[in-house]
């Protein structure tokens, strides 16, 4: 196994996908020569030609239109956005479109697509190149969304997306892209859609995240071990179709829940998860669900620390949790 | 058959045209080429900074000097400019200084909008300068909609909207050119083919014939101007701007430049440009062939350069310097232009916020977090 970042195990998945299946082939912006913004189409372009590796003029709703339309006549698409911010000019296609396709069409129709595109905050990247945007895609039935936190699960869930027949927005977190390392198996590797993983087991106290606020978490309940509080940490790693099963399985072992994400805390992600909890495990539960999440307001530039969730404000979302 | 280009001087400084056509004076000439000038120096400065770490992050107009510039210079002050993000110029020309450019380039407690944007990302509403989004193209269709605003108040003020090439392939471009045609808007695109949107070719951008030909299919005229001759980009916005005022509808200005630095900071061109091409393109650039042509009419001489340069250079320094003894702005100015007025939950974080941050202090002093 080879040691690599997140940008690299993307990267390896991609090749391996285009070398096993002809069908898939990849458009976005500055994906060509440059090899993409953040370097995870390196090389692809030089490898597998411009018919397969389309550097496209600057139009996420061509980018996307024109990957359904692909995916309709049998491909397997991989568009990028550049940056998540930067996705709405495609919305429609994906809310009102590629999610809809199998359902209005009887089955007729189907649109095996991934868009990949990095999300979130930590690069000093202002409101524009930032946010975290998945609630507004949960919500949209026909859609599936994968937010892995760690290489290997890049590699493995992105081949899985790659394979799946639905469209899936696959979203990667840039603050980690380069930052984290970890073993990634070589060659075929797969990572099943809708499985969460135990990312650290505990009994005392469930924290549940994605994505970028996963290692986060992890840090949190590192600092808490020194007090003798013992923090399981569940990465959900895909939140269409959630693992429902994990979330409770864990609620009934610690009966304590934060869930964090890094979008605003009205309306997001982890506020669907509170709820679910609440409906179904409400008898394990010993305190109330709190939730530890961005700020109601636009991403900003220079108070990024502050915005942003970290392991601190997680503590204190525990220690709340804890002594309620 | 090839869109006819308007070009007074050419790479050569060589005069084609008429000058007097052009309209410019001496003492505008003068205004111009100083713009140009410091804008040259103070981007040359911001990516020094950028590589010291002193400032995160610089998009800057190298080779496009000419082509925002001159044509800002043919717009009336009360006109509405939608910039796009390297048009530093114009806001030097409507009177922002270089110390509320450089707190915001820094997001210090001093930039009036608190540090929300990343850098060169300004707003200055008292310069009739819309605030700047990193979304390509958005500000399109908004130019259009406060042009037909002005004309449907009768107010002899019209819209000037600077994209780049690629910001032509966005739907958003599109709409507002139909608009515009439709509703006969008082407004002026300019777009600044600067051949490239980070790594894409604008050859590989389009399969027309470059950009001002896109207007014709929309109903109203395109003009191709040289965009690194200064003459020919001030006469050609000129008409523009005159057509627009006198409710004669839009029309679309494609200035061909070339981008002679990378995207940005976070760019590297060798990755995808072929040398000779820049090397070629660095040849045309706008400054020199400006400064040519001003010796060969009198105004220009090395040491009124040199004057400028140094009281630009020493205004530029004083700026930085008192920028960076600004501190970051209060965490409480997070919440602050959410709304026009606040909401309770939003205001419960606000509060939460603080305690937080108080809390933290102590902390820090303890070491780790008291669970
Ligand atoms: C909607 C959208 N998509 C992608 C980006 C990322 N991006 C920033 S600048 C840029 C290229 C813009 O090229 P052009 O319009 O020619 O302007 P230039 O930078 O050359 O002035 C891209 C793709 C963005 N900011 N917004
Ligand atoms: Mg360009």
């Amino acid at each position: 196994m080879a040691t690599l970042n997140i940008v690299q195990a993307v990267n390896q998945a991609l090749h391996h996908e285009m070398e096993q299946d002809e069908n898939v082939i990849l458009l976005g912006e500055d994906i060509g020569q440059k090899g993409g913004v953040f370097g995870c189409t390196e090389g692809l372009w030089q490898k597998f030609g411009a018919n397969r590796v389309l550097n496209t003029p600057l139009a996420e709703a061509g980018i996307v239109g024109t990957a359904i339309g692909m995916a309709l006549y049998g491909l397997r698409p991989v568009p990028e956005i550049q940056f998540m911010d930067f996705i709405y000019p495609a919305f429609d296609q994906i809310v009102s479109e590629a999610a809809k396709l199998r359902y209005r069409s009887g089955g007729e129709y189907q649109v095996p697509m991934v868009i990949r595109t990095p999300y979130g905050g930590g690069i000093k990247g202002g409101h524009y190149h930032s946010q975290s945007s998945e609630a507004y895609f949960c919500h949209t039935p026909g859609l599936k969304v994968v937010v892995p936190s760690t290489p290997a699960d890049s590699k493995g869930l992105l081949i899985s997306a790659i394979r799946d027949d639905d469209p899936v927005l696959f979203l990667e977190p840039k603050k980690i892209y380069r930052a984290l390392k970890g073993e990634v198996p070589e060659g075929e590797f797969t990572v099943e859609l809708g499985k969460a993983n135990v990312a650290k087991p505990g009994k005392d106290i469930s924290l549940i995240a994605w994505g970028a606020m996963v290692p986060v978490c992890l840090e949190a309940a590192k600092q808490c071990e020194a007090q003798k509080v013992d923090v399981e940490v569940i990465d959900l790693r895909t939140l269409v179709p959630l693992d429902v099963e994990a979330i409770l399985a864990s609620v009934a072992k610690t009966g304590r829940v934060v869930v964090v994400y890094e979008a605003p805390k009205t309306g997001g992600f982890g506020a669907e998860i509170s709820a679910l909890i609440a409906e179904r495990a409400i008898e394990y539960l010993e305190a109330p669900i709190m939730r530890v999440a961005g700020f109601d307001t636009p991403f900003p530039y220079s108070l990024e620390n502050v915005y942003i969730p970290d392991a601190l404000r997680v503590m204190q979302a525990i220690k709340q949790v804890l002594h309620f | 058959m090839q869109q006819p280009i308007v070009q007074y001087l050419d790479a050569n400084s060589k005069m084609h045209g008429d000058a007097n056509k052009v309209g410019l004076a001496q003492k505008d000439h003068r205004t111009i080429f100083t713009l140009m000038l410091k804008v040259r120096l103070f981007e040359e400065r911001c990516m020094k900074l950028q590589r010291q770490g002193r400032i995160g992050f610089y998009i800057g107009a190298y080779g496009q000097e000419a082509s925002h510039i001159a044509s800002a210079y043919a717009f009336r002050k009360q006109d509405w400019i939608f910039p796009s993000y390297r048009e530093l110029g114009v806001m030097l020309l409507r009177g922002i200084s270089m110390q509320e450019i450089v707190n915001q380039i820094y997001g210090n407690s001093e930039d009036h909008t608190q540090g929300a944007q990343m850098p060169c990302h300004h707003s200055f509403r008292k310069a009739n300068f819309v605030s700047i989004s990193s979304p390509i193209a958005t500000q399109i269709p908004q130019a259009v909609g406060m042009a037909m605003a002005a004309k449907y108040k009768g107010d002899k003020v019209i819209a000037g909207v600077y994209l780049g090439d690629g910001g032509t392939s966005e739907g958003d471009f599109h709409v507002a050119m139909n608009f515009a045609g439709v509703y006969q808007a008082p407004v002026v695109f300019i777009v600044e083919n600067n051949q490239w949107a980070i790594s894409c070719p604008a050859h590989e951008q389009t399969a027309s014939d470059g950009f001002a030909i896109k207007a014709k299919a929309y109903g109203f005229e395109g003009l191709r101007v040289d965009g690194n001759d200064v003459l020919a980009v001030y006469e050609a916005t000129k008409r523009a701007v005159e057509k627009a005022r006198q409710g004669k509808g839009p029309t679309l200005i494609e200035n061909v430049t070339y981008r002679l630095f990378s995207h940005s900071s976070s760019d590297d061109a060798s990755r995808y440009q072929n040398k000779q091409e820049y090397e070629q393109a660095l040849k045309c650039e706008p400054l020199i062939r400006y400064r040519n042509y001003l010796q060969e009419q009198g105004i220009w001489n090395e040491a009124w350069e040199k004057e400028i340069s140094e009281d630009f250079k020493k205004e530029v320094d004083v700026a930085i310097k008192t920028a960076e003894k600004q501190p970051r702005p209060d965490p409480s100015t997070l919440f602050t232009h959410v709304y026009a007025t606040s909401n309770p939950l939003l205001e419960e974080q606000q509060r939460l916020l603080q305690e937080e941050l108080k809390e933290r202090e102590s902390w820090e002093e303890e070491g780790a977090f008291p669970l």
